[in-house]
């Protein structure tokens, strides 16, 4: 859908604020829970608000003014980390609500049984004998069918059990053309929201409300009923565990520091304002507040891309995807082959052999059979006849003999695969000649596909018809190499024509005469070797297959089975999208790790602004440490607070955008990546707490 | 450092790793029960150990069974030790008639010795009986040391096997350890040993006639001395082999019976990282890429080299208070220069802060100075070696099986980096593995800081004996050095290295009982989970290698994982380090 592919601006004024009012409300404890860090920080703000109040009757371990300051800004720290999640709710769910606006609550035509007639069903009858109804479409249910007439908006997702009918997809898909739905084979799934064109169709609706894919999507968008990813619940465990050393690093230290009181005769116990603003500091509370946003913007930026993942397992295992089955047609190859070169046999001149395909043509729809016409046209000047001139009659091609042609005057022009032709000459009489053979041959070997055409029992010459390579496709699949993907065809092409093709597309393997079972067997073959191996597929016949892959697209223009058997739909029915969808699972991953390493690094340059500061009294020489040289013990910590708090709203856009994703080796993206966001996350802190102090002073604050 | 320094150094660094390929190797045969040269000599022996102990040795078990075997193996070697020495002064080899160990004392070596720790709390010559010595002792330093091999070896199965339920067999690999590395090694190491003249004899300790009179510190003259013997060159191979350290005598390597000479020094020196350095080659060859061991071994290295450095540095530039007295501290040739207080004349600052580092890398342990008396940075680097976790070397199987769990997190952060899901040696690290890792990571953390807290508190800072009610105090010094005293004590048992930084008076009830509990957690909290991890792994499948896997073999790498092991420790233990050490050695520079 055309709203949903434009890019929203990072921060939405209306998304902004109600995420702002979601920060206060995530305060809940009982939200907070979830996320080990940001619980601890709860915790911690409300101590420090507590010693707060204990400061204003004046019992204070430390001024109320500085208690006041930690306080505050420990409670930023949360009501940061809130707004982020909050913020990539809001956009995932402004996303959805954009797809969900499409299916506004119609009239649906509810039919209480299947009219028994073949025919179209009147409506207006049925409902006077009662045997349809006009419900809200929200009312329908899982197995209700549904009538749809011309100009009718689809009311749910469905399968069509009878009729054929024109239906505008471009509410879902943004592609204007209108596409045919029928029932019956793997054009029979129907999309709610979109608008039937012409015709009719009984629909059978394949969920509840409430059930759709677009609802499940939303529901793994939305915080309360967002399950964690199995990569994000190892990053928690991680986290809760550096916690807890974190935690009992700053428990311990008050009876280190009363230790040290005692030893040297001077000073003070550390006070538990400044244990609480370092314990806040050390953990990693940048990754942990980001974290639940940088999952929900990965799902976000999948329904960006249009494509709706039932499962946030799905998203990451598309990052470790390493094998992509790739069906040839529409993805590698454009849809169709195309006539490019005719070859007669001996004795026989090209015009005659051009003609005869033509001939042979004229009434082939087929996008093959109008190429051959317009080969002849381009390249012999001959120009279409008139059909109906020439009392010809026209052989359509039939599944038992395998060649379609024309009867005009005596002449039978057949054309056909090669042992269909050769079968056809035989009948009659004529010979094969071994030289057309080869050549039918040297066509397959160069990924062509070999027509041939015969006149009566007098072969005439092969027609080539190339599959023709998207362009940009081979450098697609050298980015997908460097990434380490493997990707293989699949085609139901011989095991020559699919060498020829994976060859000159550049696969690195194909999978020929492919039947449903042998995608199947190949699958796990792959997976027993331990790779993830991620496919798209549409027709029912694919459904085991993508049942089996880790990562399985279904077409939205694939049947309502297909779809349930994968586990991300897109919505778009491009095959292509797949390498799209395996850079955003890769882009989650890498966002995650790379704000962990920050985070981790970061805490280097809070030991030097809060240590120093916390035992100057006892220990004057800890002074040195102070290699920022900020102005005083308060301003100190109070800096390295407010610059732990600020840097969780600064890396909201990179949470929500994620890191760019480059197709290189991992050695490199790790270099680089460790280079920016390690070495980066160890310089940039003690940057920002010097800048911090310098206002602090400036504002006479410290 | 001066230029000797750099020589004994080098020639230390250069010995050690020509020797990890030959004897890498070697291991790893043995562990993969291939032929390895010594079968026909001791094939027999150990066949006879199964059809004696009634053990199948092709049947292989999963990893719990593994733990609880490993769990009861030292439990009840716990209670032998423990009860040797309350009966000690019943059974036979006690020419001195030593008295039954107390309680809290006995306890504390028994765990101490059953976990690999080998912390003393008593004295050698004055305590144990020849007995308890050789059974006690003796057989624990042994088993404690192949059950750390043990459960490495079952780590780098789980690693290398696919789809795998078992993890090989506790009883084999606990035989074959002992048996075919740590016997003949110990063999040669202690008639090597005995040649320089190591004490080795039942006889009773021998009463002599001082040359030169002396007179103690009442002012009585001292004509005689008692020069303690035993069966001690035996139990030294083994104590330096098998990263144990706890001494014959209480002074240590740095008793002449124990340690008399630059050769005897050299050799145990080099038996201290020999096996956990050499482990690291049979890691590589059993999962079948020798880079990966490399790896490993340089990434230990690049922890060990600096800190060394700094060691040597540190003890050679001595304390500018005293050079500020007008003494000279420089060295020349009359004298080394630099702190050479508490160092043996015979060893020097080079090889004594040489062994004071590769001591407490290895959780060896074992002493030829008293790190009490380090310079504040000189004594930080033994300090903070045992604080990362004893993974650069470490005990034998143990440290490295600790670096194994530090890689699973270094690549699962880098895994991340890269957009995968972290693997490492082809096997993806998901919730449970890092659950299990962050455990093993954990909890040596927490029980020194705990400890230290605790101990600090009061509890260990003044003690009083049976014998008297006089309050006495735990630490020597007062200040800075008497915190890091009770942190290095902690720090040591909580990473199962057992040095002393002496000046702590450990052999009280809380010390005793503190540290056997602390030694006791460290030690099987972290088999377990390494164990589980050992488990979980080896069903695991295996992903291919590919363009888009991230290489745990190249130079990158090797700094991630010394960065994340330098990082937690540091962010673990900077707070502490700087009430401590850093603070003393401020204030010693402090003009």
């Amino acid at each position: 859908m055309a709203a949903a592919q434009k890019a929203r601006p990072l921060f939405d004024p209306p998304i902004v604020r109600q995420a702002i009012v979601d920060a206060f409300k995530k305060l809940n404890p009982l939200h907070q829970i979830r996320n080990p860090v940001m619980f601890t920080v709860l915790i911690g703000s409300a101590f420090a608000t507590l010693l707060w109040a204990q400061a204003l009757i004046g019992e204070g371990e430390a001024p109320a003014g500085f208690i006041f300051g930690v306080a505050a800004w420990l409670w930023f720290t949360v009501l940061f980390a809130n707004f982020a999640e909050a913020m990539a709710e809001g956009r995932g769910k402004a996303q959805a609500a954009a797809l969900r606006a499409t299916r506004q609550n119609v009239a649906a035509k509810k039919l209480r049984e299947m009219p028994a007639e073949e025919g179209r069903p009147d409506f207006g009858s049925l409902q006077a004998h009662r045997k349809a109804e006009s419900v809200s479409a929200s009312d329908l249910r899982l197995g209700d069918i549904v009538l749809v007439e011309a100009g009718d908006q689809i009311p749910a997702d469905g399968d069509v059990v009878r009729g054929v009918a024109s239906v505008d997809e471009s509410a879902i898909t943004g592609e204007s053309a209108p596409v045919i739905r029928e029932s019956g084979g793997d054009r029979s799934s129907v999309t709610g929201g979109t608008r039937v064109l012409s015709d009719w169709l009984i629909v059978r609706v394949a969920a509840n409300p409430g059930e759709t894919f677009l609802d499940r999507m939303i529901s793994l968008v939305e915080g309360a009923k967002r399950r964690k990813t199995p990569n994000e619940i190892a990053l928690d465990i991680l986290l809760a565990a550096m916690t807890i050393v974190f935690l009992l690093a700053c428990a311990t230290l008050l009876p280190f520091s009363i230790y040290s009181v005692e030893a040297a005769g001077q000073g003070t116990p550390i006070a538990l304002t400044a244990l609480l603003a370092l314990l806040v500091c050390l953990i990693p509370t940048t990754i942990g507040g980001l974290l639940s946003a940088i999952g929900i913007a990965g799902m976000d930026r999948m329904i960006q891309a249009n494509v709706i993942a039932t499962s946030g397992r799905a998203v990451e295992a598309a990052g470790d995807v390493d094998v992509l089955l790739l069906d040839k047609t529409g993805t590698i190859t454009l849809g169709n082959r195309q006539a490019v070169e005719f070859i007669p046999v001996d004795g026989v001149p090209v015009e005659a052999l051009a003609d005869a395909a033509q001939l042979s043509s004229l009434a082939d729809e087929t996008p093959e059979g109008r190429s051959v016409v317009v080969l002849a046209k381009e390249r012999y000047g001959l120009r279409g006849r008139n059909v109906h001139d020439m009392h010809a009659t026209f052989i359509p091609f039939s599944a038992q003999t395998r060649v379609s042609g024309v009867n005009l005057d005596g002449r039978q022009v057949r054309k056909g695969a090669a042992d269909a032709i050769e079968q056809f000459v035989k009948e009659r009489g004529g010979q094969f000649p071994a030289a057309l053979r080869e050549q039918v041959h040297a066509i397959a070997k160069r990924g062509g596909t070999p027509l041939v055409v015969a006149e009566n029992a007098l072969p005439l010459g092969a027609i080539h018809l190339k599959d023709i390579v998207k362009g940009g496709i081979q450098e697609r699949f050298a980015e997908l190499r460097q990434m380490g993907i493997k990707t293989v065809m699949i085609t139901g092409d011989n095991p020559l024509t699919a060498a020829a093709i994976a060859a000159e597309a550049g696969v690195d393997d194909f999978l020929a005469e492919a039947t449903p079972e042998a995608k199947l067997k190949m699958i796990r073959e792959y997976q027993a070797g331990g790779r993830l191996v991620a496919m798209t597929g549409d027709g029912t016949n694919d459904s085991p297959a993508l049942a089996q892959a880790d990562v399985a697209v279904a077409m939205n223009s694939g049947t309502q089975a297909a779809k349930e058997a994968g586990n991300m739909v897109d919505l778009d029915s491009n095959p292509t999208k797949l390498i799209e969808i395996v850079a955003i699972g890769k882009q989650l991953l890498m966002t995650r790790g790379a704000l962990t390493t920050f985070s981790i690094a970061n805490d280097v340059s809070k030991y030097f602004a809060i240590i120093p500061a916390v035992f100057v009294g006892t220990y004057p020489v800890l002074g040195m440490l102070n290699v920022m040289r900020l102005a005083t013990p308060a301003s100190a910590i109070l800096s390295a607070v407010i610059f732990n708090a600020l840097i969780i709203v600064l890396l909201i856009p990179l949470a929500l955008r994620g890191i760019r994703y480059r197709p290189v080796s991992a050695d490199r993206l790790l270099r680089d990546n460790l280079l920016v966001y390690g070495l980066g996350g160890l310089i940039v802190p003690f940057v920002g707490i010097k800048v911090i102090d310098l206002i602090l002073v400036a504002l006479g604050i410290a | 450092m001066t230029l000797n320094a750099w020589w004994q150094c080098g020639l230390y660094l250069a010995a050690l790793l020509c020797l990890v390929k030959p004897l890498g190797a070697y291991m790893a045969r043995v562990y993969e029960r291939q032929p390895c040269g010594l079968d026909r000599l001791l094939g027999p022996c150990e066949r006879w150990c199964y059809r004696l102990a009634g053990i199948d040795p092709d049947r292989e078990s999963s990893w719990r069974h593994y733990a609880v075997c490993v769990i009861a193996v030292n439990f009840v070697g716990l209670l032998v030790v423990y009860f040797l020495q309350r009966a000690q002064a019943w059974l036979p080899f006690n020419p001195q008639t030593l008295p039954a160990v107390s309680p809290d004392s006995a306890f504390n070596t028994a765990a101490s010795f059953a976990s690999n720790t080998n912390w003393q709390g008593y004295g050698g010559e004055t305590t144990m009986s020849y007995l308890t010595q050789m059974l006690g002792l003796g057989v624990q330093n042994f088993l404690s040391a192949a059950t750390g091999m043990a459960v490495l070896v079952a780590l780098v199965r789980g690693i290398a096997r696919r789809s795998a339920e078992t993890i090989g067999n506790f009883w084999v690999d606990l035989t074959r350890s002992t048996l075919y590395i740590l016997l003949p090694l110990s063999l040669v190491l202690a008639i090597a040993l005995v040649s320089q003249g190591v004490v080795q004899s039942f006889a009773p300790y021998q009463t002599v006639h001082l040359l030169e009179p002396t007179s103690d510190a009442d002012g009585n003259t001292i004509t005689e001395q008692t020069l303690p013997l035993g069966p001690a060159a035996s139990q030294i191979a083994i104590k330096q082999l098998g990263t144990n350290g706890g001494g014959f005598f209480n002074a240590n390597s740095a008793h002449p019976y124990e340690n008399p000479t630059p050769i005897s020094n050299f050799l145990e020196l080099l038996s201290i990282l020999l096996i956990p350095a050499a482990l690291c080659y049979t890691f590589g060859a059993m999962v079948g890429a020798r880079r990966q061991g490399w790896a490993v071994l340089a990434a230990m290295l690049a922890i060990f080299v600096p800190l060394l450095v700094i060691c040597q540095t540190a003890e050679q530039a001595g304390n500018p208070r005293i050079a500020a007295l007008g003494v000279d501290d420089v060295a020349g040739s009359e004298h080394s220069g630099g702190n050479m207080e508490g160092k043996e004349v015979r060893f020097g600052i080079a090889n004594s802060a040489l062994w004071a580092t590769a001591t407490t890398a290895a959780s060896n342990g074992s002493v030829n100075s008293t790190h009490d008396s380090y310079t504040p940075l000189g004594g930080l680097v033994p300090m903070s070696l045992m604080q990362l976790g004893e993974v650069v070397f470490g005990g034998v199987g143990s440290g490295l099986y600790g670096m194994l769990v530090f890689a699973i997190i270094a690549v699962f952060i880098a895994g991340l980096m890269v957009g995968r899901t972290p693997e490492y040696l082809g096997k993806k690290i998901e919730a449970y593995e890092i659950k299990m890792a962050a455990l093993v990571v954990l909890i040596p953390c927490a029980v020194v800081l705990v400890g230290t807290a605790i101990a600090v508190l009061g509890p260990g800072l003044t003690y009083t004996t049976a014998d008297s009610p006089d309050l006495k105090q735990n630490v020597a010094n007062p200040g800075p050095h008497g915190f890091s005293e009770v942190l290095y004590a902690f720090s040591s048992a909580g990473n199962n290295n057992g040095s002393a930084f002496a000046g702590l008076s450990a052999n009280a009830p809380f010390y005793n009982v503190a540290l056997g509990v602390t030694m006791l957690i460290s030690r099987y909290w972290l088999i377990v989970p390494t164990l589980a991890i050992a488990g979980s792994l080896a069903r695991k499948k295996a992903t291919p290698v590919g363009l888009g896997t991230l290489p745990t073999h190249s130079p990158l790498f090797v700094v991630l994982l010394v960065g994340v092991v330098l990082l937690v420790g540091a962010l673990t233990f900077v707070p502490a380090l700087a009430l401590g050490p850093i603070v003393e050695h401020l204030q010693m520079v402090a003009p």
